[in-house]
């Protein structure tokens, strides 16, 4: 599904402040399979992410998503393939446009682009989908998004990334900025999302009791290397004890 | 005032009314307020005035909307391809537009449209029918704009000015965004400028000065007055801010102001109006102060 070959980001080549952001990276992640990342601060896991989406250059190295090289692809040609969200729930949503705008903006790939954005039948799809949320949206489909609450709004990006099922979503401490129970909700939520779905996903997350309950496999970053990879029964077994001894908090 | 400058000042409102339009979407849906501006208000004059004096008054509109956008798409391209600042990006092409302006109205700087006999058949041309007919092409403007910013690619554009950052991680591209707003907002403010040529009977090269105040402006009168919360109240106070500040414009001229000051006058205005929010949260600040 996603494979990255020998990958290399160097921040500041040259100078006194180089730094090797990822240093010969190389994985390789099955159709299907919900990944989560732990890593200290300043591990490469953000620039993992922002190679994947085409974000940051690689200095050197390959990256094949679905069969495709897709290393010298634009962000936008990307992004048809690759979801994001982010820690920061104003990045993922527009505040100004409203509720049910924000969705059609997602579902905009259904439609023709001259084409009304919003007709009686997509507002009857969204409001079905916002049901699901369970947070009383359904009935502020007008409201602009930037009113409403973090929690609200992160559900409603991870909501515009399933109205167009990506086939990598890259999740990028999603509920960090969350209060406990909100995270919790929106965690469920994508759990629900991704297996529905059968979308691949990659979660950065810096709660290791989140890393270790949710996912298949289980990634820690150090040093812009991957020094740990637990699969299968094996990340079944691993401890939160056994955890705080693979890296440095 | 005699309801004569009252009807007149009506029928200018409305031609800048459509100036005010094509800002609201770089100021107001881009968030990106454009310099190009005093360039392609001037293009759109000079394009109109040649062709209206070649025997093609209604075509002659078009072209000059054709024009602007080009004129956009010129700061679009320098924004987006050549990384320019869009500040710079909109200096540049108006700078260089006044060249090319001078050019099209064959190195004179201005141009009447009686010598040619054409100043009477230009759709302002007949004083009676004059009001209804501006009226009609801002009402129509208004009424596009409003359904083109409720279809797919029309949303793509504001959430672009809204949140480029989400834009640029999904799959639209940013760029084309670019180049379709500044396009269509130069499109517009060129058509403006037209609109002014065939209303006055000529075109002068130096007319475009101040034309960005000007339209920023009635923008800004507008949401002053109607505190507008959708994109269709939006436009109706941008087109009714430009009808209104003509008429404060024209009572000002009328109280002895001289012309060659209303520049100031717009420019002060805008400032003030800007930085009112600040003020007001200054004043509470020292006000709690105090207490």
């Amino acid at each position: 599904m996603l494979e990255l070959n020998n990958c290399s980001v160097i921040f500041n080549e040259g100078s006194t402040l180089e730094k090797k952001a990822l240093d010969g990276l190389s994985v390789h992640i099955k159709p299907g399979e919900f990944v989560t990342i732990l890593g200290s601060n300043g591990a490469g896991k953000s620039t993992f992410f922002n190679v994947i989406s085409g974000k940051a250059p690689l200095k050197n190295g390959k990256i094949i998503l679905d069969g495709q090289d897709i290393t010298s692809q634009k962000p936008h040609q990307r992004s048809k393939i690759i979801g994001r969200l982010y820690q920061d729930p104003s990045q993922g949503t527009a505040p100004h446009l409203t509720v049910e705008e924000n969705l059609a903006l997602a579902n905009s790939g259904n439609r023709g682009k001259l084409s009304f954005a919003i007709r009686k039948q997509e507002r009857e799809k969204f409001r079905d989908l916002l049901k699901e949320l369970d947070m009383g949206l359904e009935e502020r489909m007008g409201t602009p998004i930037g009113l409403l609450s973090g929690g609200q709004r992160q559900s409603i990006a991870l909501m515009m990334a399933v109205l167009n099922p990506p086939k990598l979503m890259l999740l990028d401490e999603h509920t960090a900025a969350l209060d406990p129970k909100t995270a919790k909700k929106v965690l469920e939520l994508t759990n629900k999302y991704i297996r529905s779905e059968k979308i691949t996903a990659l979660m950065i997350t810096h709660n290791m009791r989140d890393a270790l309950e949710n996912g298949d496999r289980l990634l820690i970053f150090q040093d812009g290397k991957i020094t740990h990879d637990f699969s299968g029964e094996e990340k079944k077994r691993l401890q939160l004890k056994d955890l705080i001894e693979y890296y440095d908090v | 005032m005699s309801t004569a400058i009252i009807l007149r000042a009506i029928q200018l409102g409305l031609v800048f009314a459509v100036l005010s339009l094509g800002e609201y979407i770089t100021v107001g849906i881009m968030d990106n307020p454009d310099l190009t501006v005093d360039g392609s208000f001037v293009t759109g004059g000079a394009v109109c005035a040649m062709m209206t004096i070649a025997g093609f008054p209604n075509l002659g509109l078009f072209a000059a909307f054709i024009a602007g956008i080009l004129c956009g798409c010129v700061t679009a391209f320098l924004q987006t391809k050549m990384k320019i600042q869009p500040l710079l990006a909109g200096i540049l092409t108006m700078t260089g537009l006044y060249s090319v302006n001078l050019r099209i109205m064959n190195g004179s700087p201005n141009v009447t449209l009686h010598a040619s006999g054409m100043s009477d058949h230009t759709i302002l041309s007949n004083d009676a029918t004059r009001l209804y007919v501006l009226l009609a092409i801002v009402i129509a403007l208004i009424l596009a704009m409003y359904l083109f910013f409720k279809t797919s690619i029309g949303l793509m554009l504001r959430a672009t000015g809204d949140n480029e950052e989400m834009v640029s991680s999904s799959s639209i591209n940013v760029d084309n965004m670019k180049f379709l707003g500044l396009g269509l907002s130069n499109g517009l403010v060129a058509l403006s400028g037209a609109l002014l040529v065939q209303f006055q009977n000529f075109a002068d090269v130096t007319g475009g000065t101040g034309m960005l105040v000007l339209g920023l402006a009635g923008i800004i009168i507008g949401e002053a007055i109607l505190r507008p919360k959708g994109i269709g109240m939006g436009l109706i106070a941008a087109a009714l801010g430009a009808v209104l500040y003509r008429l404060l414009y024209t009572f000002a001229l009328q109280l002895g102001f001289a012309a060659t000051d209303m520049n100031l006058v717009s420019s002060v205005l805008v400032a003030v109006t800007i930085s009112i929010p600040y003020l007001q949260k200054l004043a509470k600040k020292r006000k709690s102060e105090h207490a």
